[in-house]
């Protein structure tokens, strides 16, 4: 598995000329490969459990209004790599700004799973008392947070940046965006704005080649979104996500020059979009071809695979790591089951702080 | 030839009938070719016209919108679709101080015949940035007329009346209205809608139930649980006259003070925020215009929080037939 190196930044030697491949799988302690597979295969779990409650009261017909969880759904099967590879490397200081489909960055942030679930049922006893919802979940223990626009997690990134920059303390923020957030103005303008102050921020493109049904090469004029971080004066690297080791050292050079004060990168991530953009998408627009190559990319499966031909682990041992997962996900599940709705009259408060 | 149709192919027929006549317009928006709109408003086109005249952009908001300007400008009439009202945070410089107030600042030199179609509109828990109506805050605005239909009659022929104006429309449509068969609608938005192009003119509001006793304003949704409302009222003697305002800008005074006249009871139904919006401009119209009201306006609107996303809470907050019920029979 290949990192694609921006070219300007080789030339300029901005970055080390280092081509990571499965090899690199053998230099990582077994503790921290165990660790990547856990949280991975945990997202997916959590990921497809969801998807099956969604479903309750939404067949035959599907009601987007209906059923335990209402409203839209981005889940990130096939993106775990991305997740993980990033998050292996950051603390509960760091800042982790999400998109739309952030489930998966924030089981690897350690955003509370009880909490997260019980938000995403709409309960009381969630993250944000139900009033945030799926798009909108806030874990201020950990420093998560998302959103539902597109592309407002750039500037955020950046005042964090500037927050740390201040205090001089040495924790970093990263800016979750997909493919199709790089055409925003906020991208453009955060890069910019990160790279004249050198702040800590790691910009990362999650690049799934969809924004919607409206395909990476009809929205995006250079064919890696790395490319950009040249207009920026900044490392710009591109790295497949169907091997989430290649992942973790590219974030992990990123997050270390951001800590050592040295300023922001771009991380582009090549991941594949398992499910549809939304729960209920018909995917009339995506080729057959396109879905079955995700599932060939699976970077869950990948890995899975490496470490079972490596014999870096046996069977026994992640099946045991499946159950654990399995369990955990179904208290998370329980846990928002059994939760109550919040009182209506909640609906009003919070509104400012300080007062009702 | 007159079938029923949903708003969502209603729009769309529009939108395809005045492309066929004029080659001046075009669409642009994010997901409104091969997906045929998120909401289907754009369904079938990119079928008949092509991507050079169904152009699926980028997620550059700023950048689509200000580009209607420019196309505008060269005398074509560009259809942009804003997937969500709530996002138009990222382009509202575009939309404000440029498309609205070119024509003035120009000294009318520039005209830009510009329809910004946008979705708006909750009650299926998509929570505080996709849920919003948010008119109010445009039709603040001079230089942008705003029509927002309540069923598939009216957003054809407002459809087409936008297209042909010379001015900049805000084009609403409420995803609970429009048919689409994945989110509940009722069946009072998907009406009998003529085959052949006609015009509902913009300004005019439209009284959509006679009554005499208390005048109920909304729009899009809101009518639709004003009328409910007015049935139940009826079987306990209260008679309410319901006006669907179809327009925000302009704003059709006449149908309203008319009403108010006649009933001396006012009660506004907005699913937009409460505060210095809708509600507040219809009941200031009325009391500017002197009339005397044998009871305080009431307004059943979107109290001022963020649209949460529970259902519990979402539908406390939502105004609907009960709520508008209460608010009448509060001043009778
Ligand atoms: C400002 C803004 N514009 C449009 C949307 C609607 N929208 C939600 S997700 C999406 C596609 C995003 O694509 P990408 O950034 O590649 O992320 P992905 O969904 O592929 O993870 C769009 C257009 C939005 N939420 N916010
Ligand atoms: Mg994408």
């Amino acid at each position: 598995m290949k990192i694609y190196k921006n070219d300007l930044f080789f030339i300029f030697g901005l970055m080390k000329e280092e081509v990571c491949d499965m090899e690199k799988v053998e230099e990582i302690p077994k503790e921290t490969l165990l660790e990547i597979y856990k949280t991975m295969h945990k997202i997916r779990t959590y990921e497809e459990t969801l998807a099956e409650w969604y479903y309750k009261g939404k067949t035959p017909r599907f009601d987007i209004s209906a059923g335990p969880i209402p409203g839209e759904l981005h889940l990130s099967s096939g993106q775990e790599s991305a997740a993980v590879g990033v998050c292996m490397h950051l603390k509960p200081e760091d800042a982790l700004i999400g998109t739309h489909r952030a489930h998966h960055f924030a089981i690897a942030k350690g955003v509370d799973l009880k909490k997260m679930t019980a938000e995403i049922f709409g309960k009381a006893t969630g993250l944000s008392r139900g009033k945030g919802g799926h798009m909108h979940l806030f874990d201020a223990n950990v420093n998560f947070s998302c959103s539902g626009i597109v592309g407002a997690s750039f500037p955020q990134a950046v005042g964090v940046g500037i927050a740390a920059k201040l205090k001089g303390e040495d924790y970093v923020a990263v800016a979750v965006g997909g493919d199709g957030a790089a055409n925003q103005g906020t991208f453009h303008e955060a890069l910019n704005m990160a790279a004249i102050w050198k702040l800590p921020v790691i910009f990362v493109i999650e690049d799934n080649s969809w924004a919607i049904s409206v395909p990476k090469e009809k929205s995006t004029a250079v064919s890696k979104n790395s490319e950009r971080a040249a207009a920026y004066g900044i490392p710009g690297v591109s790295v497949d996500g169907t091997d989430v080791v290649a992942v973790y050292e590219v974030a992990k050079e990123a997050v270390e020059r951001a800590r050592r004060g040295e300023g922001p990168s771009l991380i582009e991530i090549k991941v594949y979009r398992l499910r549809g953009h939304f729960e209920g998408d018909p995917q009339h627009y995506r080729p057959k071809e396109d879905l079955e190559l995700a599932r060939q990319k699976d970077p869950l499966m990948n890995f899975e695979k490496l470490l079972l031909e490596k014999g870096i682990v046996t069977e026994d041992e992640l099946n045991k790591i499946k159950e654990e997962n399995i369990r955990e996900v179904q208290e998370a599940i329980d846990f928002a089951v059994n939760s109550p709705y919040p009182e209506p009259e909640e609906a009003l408060k919070g509104v400012f702080a300080g007062g009702e | 030839m007159a079938r029923k149709l949903p708003m969502y192919k209603a729009i769309a027929e529009a939108i395809a009938q005045e492309m066929e006549k004029d080659e001046n317009v075009f669409v642009m928006g994010e997901d409104i070719g091969a997906y045929g709109g998120i909401f289907g408003a754009t369904t079938g086109l990119l079928e008949k016209f092509g991507p050079e005249r169904i152009r699926d952009t980028p997620i550059s908001e700023s950048a689509f919108i200000g580009a209607a300007l420019g196309a505008a400008s060269k005398g074509m009439r560009p259809i942009v679709e804003l997937m969500f009202v709530d996002f138009f945070g990222v382009a509202m410089d575009q939309i404000y101080n440029h498309i609205a107030k070119a024509h003035y600042m120009s000294g009318g030199q520039v005209k830009m015949p510009v329809v910004i179609m946008t979705a708006m509109g909750g009650g299926y828990s998509d929570a505080a940035q996709h849920s919003q109506c948010l008119y109010g805050l445009f039709a603040h605005v001079p230089g942008l007329k705003i029509v927002i239909p309540s069923n598939s009659y009216d957003a054809k022929g407002l459809m087409i009346s936008a297209i042909r104006d010379d001015n900049p429309v805000m084009y609403f449509f409420h995803k609970g209205l429009m048919g689409l068969g994945w989110m509940p609608s009722p069946p009072e938005a998907t009406v009998e809608v003529p085959e052949e192009p006609y015009t509902v003119p913009i300004g005019e509001a439209k009284v959509v139930r006679k009554g005499s006793d208390v005048t109920i304003v909304g729009v899009a949704k809101t009518v639709h649980e004003a009328a409910w409302a007015a049935e139940e009222l009826e079987k306990e003697g209260i008679s309410a006259e319901v006006i669907d305002l179809r327009s925000l800008v302009p704003l059709d005074k006449k149908t309203l003070l008319n009403s108010v006249k006649k009933t001396g009871r006012l009660v506004v139904v907005d699913e937009d925020y409460r505060s210095y919006g809708m509600s507040g401009e219809v009941i200031a119209t009325v009391v500017e215009n002197g009339i005397s009201l044998e009871a305080p306006p009431v307004r059943v609107a979107y109290p001022d929080v963020p649209v949460p996303y529970s259902r519990v809470l979402e539908k406390y907050v939502l105004p609907d037939k009960e709520k508008v019920i209460n608010a009448v029979k509060s001043i009778m």
